[in-house]
C-alpha cells in the first residue's frame, strides 16, 4: 500500500514545486518578450544581454549569500554598505597606496570577512537581533566608506583588476565548458535519478526528463554563442556561475546547508537536535561578509571607479530577490536556484525600464508592484 | 441513512449528521466515504489509529478545510451546512480545541483566552474585563493556579490545555470538539477535564472527543463511532462497546496485552545526578530542588508525578537545554563527571531526549520526514567535505520507519502534515538515531494509538536488552506501572519517593506525587 501511494504524492510535490519555477521562468520569458516590443529590440541585443549578466552576475553573488540568512531566519541589511566599503578599499590601495591588484583584492576580501566576523559576534554570541545588528551595520560601513573616500570617487586605471569585472572569457573556453557542463549535468542527473529509483522514490518521467536535457542543450548553446558572437562571457557571470554550483552543493548536500535549513524552520528543535545555532549564525554572516566583499569588487571594476555610495539600495534589492525567488522571510524554506531566478527578473526589470527611459522613481513603483503579485501568487497558491 | 420522514425529529436524534464525507490531501485519499450521526446534547467519540483522519473529519467540520476540498454533506439541526472558514464555524457554535495546541506564545493567558473576541469598551480592549473573565473561566476549570497575565510561554503543556479548554468555553458553543485533550493531562486533571464536559452536557452542549485513552472515552462517552484508515468501521451506544473490542475495530484484528512487561536484569549504575538543582531567576523560582538519583543499565526508570512537578525541567536542564536559568549540582556519567552546557554535549556524551512539546521543541514541520529523523544524527552521516551521506540517511530513515509502522504517503512528506501520533514517532526516531547510552523519553507515547504504543514498549525493551538505560517520565500512571522498573516521584520540584515495580500501586504513587502539598 505504501508503496503504491509513494509515486503519487510525491509526482504532486515534484508539479507543485514545478509550478513555481515555471511560473517564475514564464515571467522571465514574459518580461523578456514585453521589454524587447517596447524597445524595438535593444533589449534583446546581444550587447545589452551582455550587459544584463553582467549586473546579475554581481546581484546574483550578493543573493547566493542571501538565501543562507533569510533560510536561516534572519536579514542583512549591510550588505549595500559592505560593498561599498570594500570596493572604496580596493580602490584606495590600488590607486593611493599603489599596491598589486591581487594584495590589495585580497585584503578587501579579508575585510569582508571581517565584517561578517564582527556582525556574526553580536549576533550570535551576544544576542542582539540581526536586524538591529545588521541595520547597525549599514549606516556604521556607509559613514566608514566616506570617511575613507573623503566622500570623493577613486578612478582606477589599473588594467588587470578592470579586466575582472569588465573582461571576458576566451571564445573557444566557452565553447569547451558549455559541452561538458551539459554532458557533466546528464551524468549527475542520471546519477540522482538511479539513486532515486533504488529508493523506489517517485520520478520524473522519462519524457520530462528529456525535455529537461534538451532544454538544458538549448540553452546553453543559444547562451555560449549568442554572447560569443558579440564578446564572449563575461567573467562576473562565470564567477556567479562557479559560486552559484558550489553553494547549490552547500545548501543542499552538505551538513552546514540542513542545519541552516533546520535553524530557520524551527530553531529549538535544531538546538534541542544538538545543532550548534551560534557557529551557523557566524557562518551565515562570514559568508555573507565574503561574498560582499567579493561583490564589491566586481562592481569597483566594471564601474572603474570606487565611489562612497556604491551599493546603496543593493539590501533591498537583494532580498526582494529572493522573495520573488520563493525564499520565506519566515525562514526553513525556499531553493537557490529560485533565488537566482528570482535575481534575473529584478536585473532584467531594471535593465529594460532603463532602456525605456524611465526614471528611477518609476522603476521603484514597477519592482515594489512585482514583488506584491509575486509573493500574493505564493500565498494564493499555498491556500489551494 | 437520515430518511426523510425522521427529519421531524431531527433537532434530538440527528443533530449532527455527516454524510458520506470524502477527502483527499493532494491525491491520498484520507477520507473515505464516512458517516455519522451526532445527538444533540452527547458526548460521542471518535477513536481510531493514529493517522486514520480523525482530525481531518472535525476540522472539516470546524471550517479548516472549506468546501470545494471534500465532498459529502454535513447537517446541522437538519439543516446543511458548510462553513467558510474557521470564524464562520465559530459563530455558528462549533468550537475546536486542536490536538497541537494553536496559542500564541509571548501573550497572556486571558489574551489567548479572547484573541479575537476581546470584550471592549467603545473600540478599546477592556482590559479588566477580559483579566476578570478569564479568572472566573480558570475557576471554572479548578485551575485558579493559572494567572490570567502569566505568559502562555511559561506554562507546561499542561496547562496551555487548560487554557486551550477556557478559549472553547468563553465562546458559549453549541458543539465542543476536543481533539485530544487529555494526552496532556493528568489523571486527576482528566477528572477534572470530565466533570466539566458533564457540565457542559447539562447545558446541552454537544461534545465530540477524540483520544486514545480508550478507558476514558469509554468513562464520559455515549456514543462511539470508531475509523479505520479514513472510513467509519462501526458506529454504536457506548455500551456495545468495551476496550477490547474497541482496539479490535481499531486495529483491524486482536491485541492480546497493553504492556509487554520482560524480566530485565539491571547492572552497573550509568548515569548518575547528585543535588540537581535548577532556578528559574526571572521570578524566581525552584523548579528543580536538590534532586539526586541514579539510572542502570538494563533497567526502565519512571517518572511519575503531577503537572508541573519539575520532572521537564529536570531533564531539560540536565540535557543543556537551557541558557538563562541556574542550575547546580553533579552529573556523572559511567563515574565521570559530565559538564553539559548544550544538548550538543548531551548527545555527544549519549544521551538522548524524547521532549515533550514535539511541535516547539521537536520537529522542523517545514522539512519532510527524512530530514527531521536524521536531524540528530547528521555528524555520524558525513563523509568528504562534510556532504551527508544520503544513502544511509534514507536507510536509517526507513528502517526506523518501519519498526515504528509510520504511517506516510512518501518519505519526503514534510512532517508537519502527519498525524499527530506519526509526528511523535518522528520525534522518537530521531532520538534514537545516535544510538544514545542513556535515553530519556519525556511523555515518549502522547497522543500515540494502542498498537504504536505497543509498539514503542517493545522498542525500549529491545534497547534495554541492547545495554541502553532508560528514562521514562509519564504522566500516565498505568504506563509507568506496566513499564518501569524502578519508580521516582517527584512533586513540586523535589523527589518525594522511590518505588520497586512489585510493590507500586497508583494510590501509593499518587500519595508520593502529592506529599508536599497537604
Ligand atoms: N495537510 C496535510 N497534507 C497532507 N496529508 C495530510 C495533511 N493533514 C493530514 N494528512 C494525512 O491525513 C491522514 C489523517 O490524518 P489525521 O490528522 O486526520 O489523523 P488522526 O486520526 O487525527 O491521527 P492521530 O491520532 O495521530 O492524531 C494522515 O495520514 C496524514 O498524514
Ligand atoms: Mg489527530
Amino acid at each position: 500500500m505504501k508503496e503504491q501511494k509513494t509515486p503519487l504524492l510525491n509526482r504532486i510535490h515534484i508539479e507543485s514545486l514545478g509550478i513555481r519555477s515555471f511560473a517564475m521562468v514564464g515571467a522571465l520569458i514574459i518580461i523578456w518578450v514585453l521589454f524587447t516590443i517596447l524597445t524595438d529590440g535593444t533589449f534583446i541585443s546581444v550587447r545589452n544581454l551582455s550587459n544584463l549578466f553582467r549586473l546579475t552576475g554581481i546581484m546574483g553573488i550578493l543573493v547566493i549569500g542571501m538565501v543562507g540568512c533569510l533560510v536561516s531566519g534572519v536579514f542583512d541589511l549591510s550588505i549595500g554598505s559592505v560593498v561599498g566599503l570594500t570596493g572604496a578599499i580596493t580602490g584606495i590601495l590600488l590607486e593611493q597606496m599603489g599596491m598589486h591588484y591581487l594584495v590589495a583584492f585580497s585584503i578587501s576580501l579579508l575585510v569582508g570577512v571581517a565584517i561578517g566576523v564582527w556582525q556574526g559576534f553580536w549576533i550570535a554570541y551576544r544576542g542582539v537581533p540581526a536586524f538591529i545588528v545588521t541595520l547597525g551595520g549599514m549606516m556604521i560601513f556607509r559613514g566608514i566608506t566616506v570617511l575613507v573616500t573623503n566622500g570623493c570617487s577613486i578612478p582606477i586605471s589599473n588594467r588587470p583588476f578592470a579586466v575582472f569585472g569588465q573582461g571576458y572569457m576566451p571564445q573557444w573556453l566557452n565553447i569547451v565548458i558549455g559541452v561538458f557542463g551539459v554532458i557533466a549535468f546528464i551524468l549527475f542527473d542520471q546519477q540522482h535519478r538511479n539513486k532515486r529509483k533504488s529508493y523506489n522514490f517517485a520520478l520524473q518521467s522519462s519524457l520530462l526528463m528529456m525535455l529537461k536535457y534538451i532544454a538544458m542543450l538549448v540553452i546553453v548553446a543559444v547562451f555560449v554563442f549568442s554572447l560569443n558572437s558579440y564578446q564572449g562571457i563575461p567573467y562576473s557571470v562565470v564567477i556567479l556561475i562557479i559560486f552559484y554550483l558550489l553553494f547549490a552543493f552547500i545548501y543542499n548536500k552538505t551538513q552546514y546547508g540542513r542545519y541552516v535549513y533546520a535553524v530557520g524552520g524551527n530553531q529549538v528543535a535544531a538546538k534541542l537536535s544538538g545543532i550548534d545555532i551560534k557557529k551557523i549564525y557566524m557562518k551565515v554572516f562570514i559568508i555573507m561578509g565574503l561574498l560582499s566583499a567579493l561583490a564589491g569588487n566586481l562592481l569597483t571594476s566594471r564601474l572603474a571607479t570606487a565611489t562612497p555610495n556604491a551599493g546603496n539600495g543593493f539590501e533591498l534589492d537583494t532580498i526582494a530577490s529572493c522573495v520573488i525567488g520563493g525564499i520565506s522571510l519566515a525562514g526553513g524554506r525556499g531553493a537557490l536556484f529560485g533565488a537566482i531566478v528570482g535575481t534575473l527578473v529584478m536585473t532584467s526589470l531594471e535593465n529594460g525600464m532603463s532602456l525605456m527611459n524611465m526614471t528611477a522613481a518609476w522603476q521603484d513603483v514597477v519592482k515594489g508592484l512585482i514583488l506584491l503579485s509575486a509573493v500574493w501568487f505564493d500565498v494564493a497558491n499555498k491556500k489551494k | 441513512m437520515n430518511s426523510k420522514d425522521e427529519e421531524t425529529i431531527v433537532n434530538e436524534k440527528d443533530f449532527l449528521v455527516f454524510e458520506n464525507i470524502t477527502k483527499y490531501f493532494s491525491s491520498v485519499k484520507v477520507l473515505d466515504q464516512v458517516n455519522c450521526t451526532i445527538k444533540k446534547g452527547e458526548v460521542h467519540a471518535l477513536v481510531g489509529e493514529n493517522g486514520a483522519g480523525k482530525s481531518t473529519l472535525v476540522k472539516i467540520l470546524a471550517g479548516v478545510y472549506p468546501t470545494p476540498e471534500y465532498s459529502g454533506t454535513i447537517y446541522l439541526e437538519g439543516n446543511p451546512c458548510d462553513f467558510k472558514n474557521i470564524r464562520h464555524a465559530e459563530e455558528a457554535g462549533v468550537c475546536i480545541i486542536y490536538q497541537e495546541l494553536e496559542l500564541i506564545p509571548s501573550m497572556s493567558v486571558s489574551e489567548n483566552i479572547f484573541l479575537g473576541y476581546e470584550p471592549k469598551n467603545h473600540g478599546i480592549i477592556d482590559h479588566d474585563r477580559m483579566y476578570r473573565d478569564a479568572a472566573i473561566l480558570l475557576d471554572q476549570l479548578n485551575a485558579a493556579t493559572i494567572h490570567p497575565e502569566t505568559l502562555v510561554e511559561r506554562l507546561s503543556v499542561g496547562k496551555q490545555q487548560i487554557v486551550a479548554i477556557c478559549r472553547a468555553l468563553s465562546k458559549h458553543a453549541k458543539i465542543i470538539i476536543f481533539d485530544e485533550p487529555t494526552s496532556a493531562l493528568s489523571d486527576s486533571e482528566v477528572n477534572i477535564l470530565f466533570s466539566i464536559i458533564r457540565n457542559l452536557k447539562e447545558q446541552g452542549v454537544t461534545c465530540i472527543y477524540i483520544s486514545h485513552k480508550l478507558n476514558r472515552i469509554l468513562e464520559i462517552s455515549e456514543s462511539i463511532t470508531v475509523l479505520r484508515d479514513g472510513k467509519s468501521i462501526i458506529s454504536g451506544p457506548r455500551d456495545d462497546f468495551d476496550e477490547q473490542a474497541l482496539i479490535t475495530h481499531m486495529v483491524g484484528r486482536e491485541l492480546e496485552k497493553k504492556y509487554p512487561r520482560c524480566s530485565h536484569t539491571a547492572g552497573d549504575v550509568v548515569l548518575e545526578v547528585r543535588d540537581f538543582t535548577v532556578i528559574d531567576p526571572s521570578i524566581p523560582k525552584t523548579l528543580v530542588d536538590h534532586v539526586s538519583f541514579s539510572v542502570r543499565t538494563g533497567e526502565i526508570l519512571g517518572f511519575a508525578g503531577l503537572m508541573g512537578a519539575g520532572r521537564t525541567e529536570l531533564f531539560m536542564a540536565l540535557f543543556g537545554a537551557y541558557d538563562d536559568y541556574d542550575i547546580t549540582g553533579e552529573v556523572y556519567l559511567n563515574g565521570t563527571l559530565l559538564s553539559i552546557k548544550t544538548p550538543r554535549d548531551a548527545i555527544k556524551r549519549g544521551i538522548g531526549l524524547v521532549v515533550e512539546n514535539r511541535k516547539e521543541h521537536g520537529l522542523v514541520s517545514c522539512m519532510h520526514i527524512i530530514n527531521n529523523s536524521i536531524l540528530a544524527n547528521i555528524p555520524n552521516m558525513v563523509s568528504s567535505f562534510g556532504t551527508i551521506d544520503e544513502n544511509l540517511a534514507i536507510k536509517q530513515t526507513e528502517t526506523y520507519a518501519q519498526e515504528f509502522s509510520l504511517r506516510y504517503s512518501s518519505l519526503e512528506q514534510l512532517v508537519g502534515s502527519l498525524s499527530g501520533g506519526n509526528q511523535q514517532k518522528v520525534v522518537i526516531s530521531k532520538s534514537l538515531m545516535p544510538n544514545p547510552t542513556v535515553l530519556i523519553m519525556d511523555e515518549p507515547t502522547r497522543g500515540i494509538d494502542v498498537k504504536a504504543k505497543f509498539d514503542i514498549y517493545n522498542i525500549m525493551n529491545k534497547l534495554i536488552d541492547e545495554g541502553v538505560a532508560i528514562v521514562m517520565v509519564s504522566s500516565e500512571l498505568p504506563e509507568i506501572l506496566g513499564m518501569s522498573d524502578r519508580i521516582m516521584v517527584m512533586c513540586e520540584g523535589k523527589l518525594t519517593g522511590e518505588v520497586f515495580y512489585h510493590d507500586a500501586t497508583q494510590e501509593k504513587i499518587m500519595e508520593y506525587a502529592t506529599k508536599i502539598k497537604e
